[in-house]
């Protein structure tokens, strides 16, 4: 049964929920004493509000009215659903990993010829049956942020992918997360990927829903160690369901020498929020971010990214554009520190808004605190409407005004998706961002 | 019936009055140049014809096979045959001009209810024509006009215009920028569009153009309002004496 939250018990239907649900989470011992700790840390703050200054954008105690019971493990139909949907994210050659409902599903995903060196295996698997290491790491992220310690006490399953020294994967990894959205439900995932030394590896991962999902909550974090030397390419798009919440975080440590490029697109989904926090913690690495937030309706779309730049000789360069139509509202919250030891840093950041109308919003919050004192840091903003003179220009050739605008939020958006290296993830992105704008059309 | 009937046009922007009761009338097959001092309204004249956004008819006005032209949204227009070669074309970063070429030809053609056209059809199509003004390939794959120089940007007004066959030509001074061997080839890809059903709008400053693109009339713009018309010895007339005999008849 769906609860009905009144504004001052906010959260309370969570804890119930957690509650409920106690028993039917994976881990026992040591496991379950850390989904303790991290419920009780969710609920001294509760479901975020705007007057916590990192939610003050997105009120989830105003947004969030309802909390959906625990999702089911879906049943053959809820996977022939998820099915159909998962078809249209297929990129031939990747190893597909697919969580149905928050739960894997081996019959939808594809690990055949999977190289030598890359084990997987499911976050059930690790929590019940142990690797006190992996279990530590799975417990990283901060449960000082209540979503992600809300997620720390409810994940149910997700993929725990480790790649070992030496191993450069050719293909990309896959990880869909599909709604069958039988049901309003609760989804709690949590997935890890670590690479080891003089590795290489392209993760992807789509948030999508089955035709005609009911409104469900998607919860997931990604925890992420990059070793020395190796580079990591990140594709994550966003195509949830219109009703849907998607409130994810992602951690992620780099080593020396190492490269982590990623790119995040939301289209999807009537709330969300990407929260993630990269940290520096070996010399002479470099990040690329690039986002894309592409909203209409009432759509609500916040990203927020901790760049933490602890040691020296590290590069960072955060793009984020937004595409916001009729009521929609984009968040983009990006703070870098520098910390003192940080000297040599060269940290970028810009963001680009384009409003399509009056009632669009897009706020943008920058934040940089720079304790070192030999770095080259910046950031800069704009925000502005499509040119009126571009658009006259193609009407007057003859496209429609729609058609106009199209072309040039494609041309917008696409600088952003000229950042994905991997021809058939940008071909995945481009598809989606179409997606968007048929469905405005 | 006539192809363009611009009758007593009055044109604001913002407070200004531009066109103070313009009249035009351009039939099938005819070649139409005007010319006139900076300033005197012959952009706006052709802005308006095309949709542009900003300006206010006040009185007057455009009929297209007799439709009434102001009704119309810029795309409708472009699809029933009105072009506007921009004396200012724009460039568009990010949008590559095959895809634009192709998408705004293809528009045109589902408004007409026409089928679209494939691709390979598309690519020959284009093809063909940019060889003919002399359009290298390589400037196709850039994004709409960015980087190119002044005259390319003007070779690819007249590349659209032989992609697209409308049936009204508004040239605003498509020379300028080109050099005079582009001059030609641009003069003769217009020239190769002539036909009985087809109407030109060259707007020029200069003689030299209308050497090569012959117009059955010409018509002297001051001030917004159009102050005398002939036949194309006028334009040797005012390449002689210059405007200022018609200062005060505006
Ligand atoms: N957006 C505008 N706001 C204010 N005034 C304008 C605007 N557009 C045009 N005008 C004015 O209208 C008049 C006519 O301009 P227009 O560009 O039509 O002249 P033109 O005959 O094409 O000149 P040229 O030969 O220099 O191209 C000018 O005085 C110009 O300053
Ligand atoms: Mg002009």
């Amino acid at each position: 049964m769906n609860v009905v939250l009144a504004k001052n018990e906010t959260g309370r239907a969570l804890s119930d929920s957690f509650a409920v649900a106690r028993d039917r989470l994976p881990g026992g011992g040591k496991v379950a004493e850390a989904r303790n700790t991290a419920f009780e840390a969710y609920e001294r703050v509760g479901l975020p509000h705007r007057r916590l200054e990192e939610w003050k954008y997105t009120d989830l105690r105003a947004l969030m009215r309802e909390v959906p019971p625990l999702a089911a493990a879906p049943d053959a139909a809820a996977l022939k659903q998820a099915a159909a949907a998962v078809k249209l994210q297929a990129i031939k050659g990747a190893r597909r990993l697919v969580l149905v409902d928050g739960v894997f599903a081996p019959k939808l995903s594809e690990l055949e010829g999977l190289e030598k060196g890359v084990t997987v295996r499911t976050l059930r698997d690790v929590l019940e049956t142990g690797d006190a290491a992996l279990q530590t790491q799975l417990f990283t992220p901060d449960n000082a942020n209540p979503m992600v310690a809300l997620n720390s006490a409810m994940m149910t399953d997700g993929v725990v992918i480790e790649i070992a020294n030496g191993v450069v994967l050719k293909q990309p990894l896959q990880v869909i997360h599909a709604a069958s959205g039988a049901t309003p439900a609760a989804i709690y995932t949590r997935s890890l990927l670590r690479l080891g030394k003089d590795t290489g590896a392209t993760l992807v991962e789509s948030y999508i829903a089955a035709e005609g999902a009911k409104a469900y909550q998607s919860h997931d974090s990604l925890v992420v160690a990059i070793g020395d030397n190796s580079r990591l390419d990140h594709v994550r798009l966003v195509e949830d369901g219109r009703d849907a919440f998607n409130i994810s975080s992602a951690v992620i440590t780099l080593g020396a020498h190492a490269h982590f490029n990623t790119f995040g697109m939301t289209s999807g989904a009537a709330v969300s929020r990407y929260q993630a926090t990269i940290t520096f913690a070996g010399e002479g690495s470099r990040v690329e971010t690039n986002g894309v937030n592409l909203l209409n309706g009432r759509q609500h779309a916040d990203t927020t990214l901790f760049m933490d730049h602890a040691v020296p000789h590290c590069a960072s360069r955060e793009v984020f554009r937004a595409v916001v139509d009729d009521r929609g509202h984009s968040v983009f919250q990006g703070r870098i520190i520098v910390r003192p030891d940080a000297q040599k840093t060269d940290a970028k950041m810009m963001t680009r808004a384009l409003l399509l109308s009056d009632d669009a919003e897009a706020d943008n919050k920058p934040e940089l605190e720079i304790f070192a004192d030999d770095v080259t840091c910046g950031h800069g903003a704009t925000t502005g409407a499509l040119d009126e003179s571009l658009l006259f220009y193609l009407r007057a050739r003859g496209l429609s005004e729609k058609e106009a605008q199209a072309l040039l939020i494609q041309a917008f958006v696409g600088e952003a998706i000229e950042s994905i290296v991997n021809d058939d993830l940008r071909e995945l992105a481009i598809a989606a961002a179409q997606r968007w704008l048929e469905a405005r059309a | 019936m006539p192809l363009l009937e611009v009758r007593d046009l009055k044109v604001r922007v913002e407070d200004n009055e531009i066109l103070h009761g313009l009249t035009l009338t351009v039939n099938p097959g005819e070649v139409h140049a005007i010319m006139g001092p900076n300033g005197s309204g012959k952009s706006t004249l052709s802005h308006v014809i095309a949709g542009k956004p900003g300006y206010e008819v006040t009185d007057g006005q455009i009929l297209f096979r007799g439709e009434d032209l102001l009704e119309m949204d810029p795309d409708e227009r472009a699809a029933k045959g009105v072009f506007l070669a921009f004396q200012y074309p724009v460039e568009i970063p990010g949008v590559a001009t095959m895809n634009f070429l192709r998408t705004a030809l293809n528009a045109q053609r589902k408004a007409r209810g026409e089928s679209e056209y494939s691709t390979p059809d598309f690519l020959k199509k284009v093809r063909e024509v940019a060889k003919s003004l002399n359009i290298p390939q390589d400037m196709l794959k850039r994004g709409v006009n960015v980087g190119f120089s002044g005259g390319e940007k003007k070779r690819n007004e007249i590349l659209q215009m032989a992609l697209f066959e409308p049936a009204v030509c508004i040239l605003d001074e498509m020379d300028s920028g080109l050099d005079i061997d582009a001059l030609r080839i641009a003069a003769d890809g217009v020239n190769a569009l002539r036909s009985p059903d087809r109407a030109m709008v060259v707007i020029t400053h200069y003689q030299r153009l209308l050497n090569y693109i012959v117009p059955d009339f010409v018509h002297v713009m001051s001030k917004g309002r159009v102050v005398k018309s002939g036949g194309k010895d006028l334009a040797l007339e005012l390449e002689a004496s210059g405007y200022t005999q018609f200062e005060d008849a505006a």
